[in-house]
């Protein structure tokens, strides 16, 4: 007979009183401590460099956005004035900064389809001896000076790409980005374009081919099992799977096209004029803008410089961070 | 060189069903709680399609070997598949039945190296003939893989018609053939009302059963299962069995399964494959009453009774 109820409690139950958490520590070692102080300080050297650069840019340039404020960046001017007549120094980076952008967008809309299609040639399409030289070309590509892209542009691809320039003139003249103000087609934004599209051709065909080899066989088997075509299995399967990884390779080469200089201060003719009809011969970028007055210029006309530099640092910061975005919005879908 | 016989015979043909499929299914799964049913039995329990045995239905391979680079896989594997009948493939891990389901729609060939010699023959034609649209071959011989793999950026109903976009078929029914094709692998009751949800959001089995319906909506001859239950829970395991159990009256099945109960209860006929050492080898096959109560191979005896494998 149980004459207690108590006694029949079991010793786990709940008594009611929530108990501190506790803290979860452990001693690390010391080769533990040693190893984690080196790798600490690699990963905060990259952000302390960054910082000081922003922060010197900053600090060199205040005195040029103080004078000018939004004018600097909306601006189509840029003049050291004159002493001797009292014309006032005018720097304003507009042009420079619409240049940029048509250049960049040129270059991708040239490199992105060659690129996902040499991917998706070397990953499914190319025989299994080319695939490993043509890899290494393409990576290769990657390793030549841009100046040798610019000197090319310059001397080799120019004369033919006048040629092309003309055709779009008289064909789809009535597109206004394909307008000619004057019939001059040489060092246009377009011939600028294609230097600077083949020089990002290598960035995105490596990360796209890496992003289409992940792919899971078995969703690619599943698809041929369906009687898929190559194509097809490559349009339901591979791209939907591979368009974080396009969108992303996208953003790299144009933050990488965005602050090319030297190709483009070769090719490109500089002025400080906003054009938007890309087979004129008009345009710049601010890098190459940078590069071409760097030389010569002295105190105020070179901190407007180091403005410029600053403000293409934030929209390349900006392009970067807005690329994280894509890839992770496009990845939840598809994977 | 090994000869081996594997004709299947068009044998007991007196072997009459009457009763609908399902109800003598339910009958066969309350014995099987009163009493541990033996493979024998629950092969013995089980009822069979080969009424509809008609000879020469059209599907079988003639000495197929297969290799992997120089590793020689499998060896002359001649085996006829009757229509409408559910051919179950058995033997231990490594003994070449998974590579032969993978020659019989020319899935074989993906793998780097891979190589096959001998015949697969459907409908009176060479499926490895030069000149040969594969893509067709697979519409006729469709597959069920280990690991439920429906499209993750499809819908579930986008998963099932997903045939028809990749194989680029032209249909006007498409939610007919949808809701037939899932009524099918018995899925519609569960996604009739989110057939626009994404097929990631189902269960393990209920993947699977897309799957299923997803193969099916080509109208395939021919329904390869490479052990389409082996990443399941029983409850999703049983539901496609009784799935395959219903497809049998349609189309050739052949399942690869290393669960003996599920050869016993779903098939009509048995395959042993066995390698000792050399190339994987078809020891024997019959019918599943036959392999599961009087084998006749040695191996195939103690292969099923548990004594190796």
């Amino acid at each position: 007979m149980i004459t207690s109820q108590d006694s029949l409690v079991p010793l786990t139950t709940y008594s009611g009183v929530i108990p501190e958490k506790r803290e979860l520590t452990t001693r690390p070692r010391f080769s533990d401590k040693v190893f984690r102080a080196i790798v600490t300080s690699g990963g905060f050297t990259s952000l302390i460099i960054l910082g000081l650069i922003a922060l010197f840019l900053t600090l060199q340039s205040s005195t040029v956005f103080r004078q000018f404020g939004l004018h600097f960046i909306t601006g189509f001017e840029w003049s050291q004035g004159d002493p001797e007549s009292g014309a006032p120094a005018k720097f304003g980076i507009g042009a420079m900064l619409i240049g940029t952008l048509v250049v960049s967008m040129i270059g991708l809309m040239i490199a992105l389809p060659i690129s996902v299609g040499t991917a998706l040639f070397i990953n499914y399409y190319a025989p299994d001896w080319l695939r490993k030289p043509l890899t290494i070309m393409i990576d290769l590509m990657a390793a030549i000076p841009s100046v040798i892209y610019g000197l090319w542009g310059f001397f080799i691809l120019m004369p033919h790409a006048v040629y092309w320039a003309k055709l779009l003139h008289k064909y789809l003249g009535f597109i206004p980005i394909f307008r000619m103000p004057s019939e001059i087609y040489e060092r246009s934004p377009f011939i600028a374009g294609i230097v600077v599209g083949i020089m990002i051709i290598p960035i995105i065909t490596a990360i796209t081919r890496e992003v289409f080899s992940q792919v899971p066989l078995d969703r690619v088997q599943a698809a041929y099992a369906l009687g898929a075509t190559r194509w097809t299995m490559i349009r339901a399967v591979v791209l939907p799977f591979g368009a974080s990884g396009v969108a992303g390779g996208a953003m790299l080469g144009l933050g990488r096209a965005m602050g090319e200089t030297v190709a483009i201060y070769l090719v490109l003719n500089l002025y400080f004029i906003p054009n938007f009809n890309i087979l004129f011969s008009s345009g710049g970028n601010v890098a190459s803008l940078i590069v071409s007055k760097f030389g010569e210029s002295e105190d105020f006309e070179l901190r407007a410089l180091m403005a410029a530099g600053l403000v293409l640092f934030v929209v390349t910061l900006l392009v970067n961070f807005l690329s994280d975005l894509i890839v992770k919005r496009t990845a939840r879908k598809g994977r | 060189m090994v000869e081996i016989n594997s004709k299947i015979e068009p044998a007991q043909t007196n072997e009459i069903q009457s009763e609908p499929r399902s109800k003598s299914r339910q009958e066969n799964k309350m014995q099987e709680t009163n009493q541990v049913a033996s493979l024998a039995s629950v092969a013995a329990q089980t009822s069979r399609a080969i009424n509809k045995f008609t000879p020469g239905s059209g599907f079988e391979t003639k000495n197929v070997h297969a290799w992997f680079g120089k590793h020689h896989a499998l060896a002359d594997v001649s085996l006829e598949f009757p229509s409408n009948t559910v051919t179950a493939l058995i033997g231990p891990s490594g003994c070449g039945k998974t590579t032969f389901l993978r020659t019989l729609n020319r899935m074989h060939e993906f793998i780097p190296g891979a190589a096959m010699a001998g015949q697969v023959i459907l409908d009176g034609q060479d499926i490895y003939e030069p000149g040969t649209d594969v893509t067709k071959i697979r519409l006729k011989i469709g597959m069920v893989f280990q690991k439920p793999n429906p499209f993750p950026s499809m819908t579930i109903g986008e998963n099932v018609l997903s045939g028809l976009r990749l194989a680029q078929l032209k249909r006007s029914n498409k939610e007919e053939l949808m809701e037939e094709c899932l009524t099918r692998a018995g899925l519609w009751n569960e996604v009739k009302d989110r057939l626009g949800a994404h097929g990631g959001s189902l269960s393990g089995g209920q993947q699977q059963r897309l799957c299923i319906a997803r193969a099916l909506a080509v109208k395939p001859e021919v329904l390869l299962m490479d052990e389409p239950c082996s990443a399941l829970d029983p409850g999703s395991t049983l539901r496609i069995e009784e799935t395959i159990r219903q497809l049998a009256g349609s189309i050739i099945v052949v399942i690869v399964t290393h669960n003996m109960q599920q050869a016993a209860r779903i098939s009509d006929y048995t395959g042993f494959f066995l390698s000792d050492g050399g190339p994987g080898q078809l020891i024997e096959v019959g019918t599943t009453n036959e392999i599961f109560s009087q084998p006749k191979d040695k191996r195939t005896e103690d292969y099923i009774t548990g004594r190796f494998g």
